[in-house]
């Protein structure tokens, strides 16, 4: 800041407003409207959900024993399996999608530059349902643009064989790169742009093409803002929710209701009322969504809570 | 052997393009045919606006008008959540910057975790506290869940503690305004980009929602939009062959969902593409969650 405090004309009427200023109840007034949603909907579900995680519908103690009932679950193996499959088709995609297409993006700032990063970042305005319902129109061999593609590449004639159980997880997958991928080549391109200009020549000097320059000098420069996508894409991955919950309404449930985790723990509170196993696995999620949260504020160094 | 290189990166890019932009140019299309059109025309054709307005008419008319009941629900819940989310988190993310009282590194850190967790894993949470309550069937029980929006007090942090000077503020309370007055006059008028960016995020991840309202709302017709285009998705014989009659009596087939999809993100569109730069300083500034 330009104007400096050692100055010893100012320092006088700032020592005066130190009585003054946010501190106290006077700068926690400004914070309790907040605080309150934050604690009604931030921290007392999570608290209850443990609460309930951890006792029997009597309200009695109950231990692991809703832990250990849902995960002996026949449901429960299958859905962490297609999660952790979907997860992981996705995160490769992105991984090695987003980067190489903000590393060539990069290599010549263009306005042909902008125009492909636009048309990429456009599909993220189809979030929810409406990018799922598009993609089931891609999916259906009679109507869909690529109906080559879906019969070559799926082996689907008909729009149920599109979506057999044991594609979805690539499907899910290409859905949330289609809707995500543009924001973070976005990003990353932002991330890029502020490598110094000066590394970026010198490097040019010492003789290194553009290839040697992507992977050695421009890589290593945005790897915090890949482990950051990395970790916040596996953590939201295992929250699916809308995409099977909608395929399984236009497949004749043919895909189960329960085919995600999050959807187990929805049906398990909806069609059973056993609201303890329900408040086991949103505990089980939480708990990887608050690792996921946990890992990226300590160890990335994007985020500080205080400075 | 450059040209070669430089053939590649562009073939590479111009395949995403295509990827990325085909199925929304299809969607765009698509209500302009009818169902017959859909599947014997070429994909890319342009059909006739007179398809377009017997769609609408068709989708109009499903469930006694439902559809624009849906467009309004979405448009009071994101609305009104939005309105509080300004009215807390602004002035929340200023005494977190500018103030020093007990708890705020507290208060500071658990808005990060929240922010930076998914929104879904705390949807469950969320319905079986608010059922505990019976609160669930009420519209509060979208409207205040989306108004506790961590991300949103998170930009006015990152905005209030880097581009505030202090001696501003100070000079205002010199000159005998209260703390109110000099967040009202001073604070609030300065932090106007970060307002229409939290305005913006807010409004957006209220709009596309679909887990919790899914959750806690019973009545169809209290859905907003995202909910509402499932039970479309049902009503539609070419996705669901048990929807009675062929879908004869509901007269909703996939012009008339692809002419509901593409209502639906219509106002989220027409932002997004207005607000890419701010959206980007948003996501490198503090990070974003989808």
């Amino acid at each position: 800041m330009p104007s400096s405090t050692t100055d010893p004309g100012n320092s006088s009427p700032v020592r005066a407003t130190r009585s003054r200023g946010l501190h106290g109840w006077r700068g926690f007034a400004f914070v309790v409207p907040y605080l309150a949603l934050l604690i009604l909907f931030g921290i007392l579900p999570v608290l209850y959900a443990l609460k309930l995680a951890f006792t029997k519908e009597s309200g009695a103690w109950a231990g692991l024993q809703n832990f250990t009932h849902t995960a002996t679950d026949y449901r429960f193996k299958p859905a962490l399996v297609h999660v952790l499959l979907y997860t992981s088709v996705w995160l490769t995609l992105l991984i090695l999608f987003v980067v190489t297409l903000a590393l060539l993006l990069h290599g010549r700032a263009s306005r042909a530059s902008s125009t492909f990063r636009f048309l990429y970042y456009l599909p993220g305005a189809l979030a929810g349902a409406a990018s799922v319902l598009v993609w089931l129109f891609m999916l259906d061999p009679s109507v869909s643009p690529g109906s080559f593609l879906v019969h070559h590449v799926l082996r689907a004639d008909l729009f149920v064989e599109s979506i057999a159980p044991g594609k979805l997880p690539f499907i899910f997958a290409m859905i949330a790169f289609w809707t995500g991928a543009g924001g973070w080549v976005v990003v990353m391109y932002g991330a890029l742009n502020t490598i110094p200009q000066e590394l970026d020549d010198a490097a040019r000097i010492d003789g290194a093409g553009p290839l040697t320059l992507a992977l050695r000098v421009k890589l290593p420069l945005i790897r915090k803002w890949v482990a950051y996508m990395t970790i916040l894409s596996f953590a939201t991955g295992t929250q699916l929710f809308v995409e099977p919950q909608l395929v399984n309404q236009a497949s004749l449930g043919m895909v189960p209701d329960t085919w995600s985790s999050n959807q187990l723990g929805y049906q398990l509170a909806f069609r059973y009322a056993d609201f303890n196993s329900a408040a086991a696995i949103s505990v089980d999620l939480l708990a990887i969504g608050l690792l996921g949260a946990v890992v990226i504020i300590t160890r990335t160094g994007l985020f500080k809570a205080d400075d | 052997m450059a040209l070669l290189l430089r053939g590649l990166r562009l073939a590479v890019l111009v395949a995403f393009a295509i990827f990325f932009v085909a199925p929304m140019v299809w969607l765009v299309l698509a209500p302009t045919k009818s169902d017959r059109d859909l599947v014997s025309r070429g994909p890319f054709t342009f059909g006739s606006f007179h398809n377009v307005a017997l769609a609408w008419q068709h989708l109009n008319a499903f469930s006694d008008h439902i559809f624009l009941t849906w467009i309004g629900n979405s448009l009071v819940y994101a609305v009104s959540a939005t309105a509080i989310v300004l009215v807390t988190a602004i002035p929340a993310g200023y005494a977190l910057a500018l103030g020093s009282f007990p708890g705020r590194r507290l208060v500071l850190t658990t808005t990060l975790v929240v922010m930076i967790m998914p929104a879904a894993a705390l949807v469950l949470p969320i319905f079986l506290e608010l059922n505990a309550l019976h609160l669930i069937g009420s519209v509060f029980s979208v409207i205040l869940p989306f108004s506790f929006f961590p991300f949103g007090v998170n930009l006015a942090y990152i905005y209030y503690s880097t581009a505030i000077p202090r001696e501003l503020l100070d000079a205002a309370r010199v000159d005998g305004c209260g703390e109110w007055a000099t967040f009202w006059h001073i604070a609030l008028p300065l932090a106007k980009p970060v307002v229409a960016l939290v305005l913006f995020f807010s409004f957006v991840s209220d709009w596309n929602n679909f887990f919790l309202p899914y959750t806690v709302l019973g009545d169809s017709k209290q859905y907003p939009i995202q909910v509402g285009l499932s039970t479309l998705l049902s009503s539609t014989p070419a996705f669901n062959p048990a929807t009675g009659g062929g879908g004869q009596q509901v007269g909703i087939f996939r012009p008339e969902l692809a002419i509901a999809t593409l209502l639906a993100v219509v106002p989220v569109a027409i932002v997004f593409m207005l607000s890419q730069r701010a959206l980007v300083r948003g996501l490198v500034g503090g990070g974003v969650k989808e």
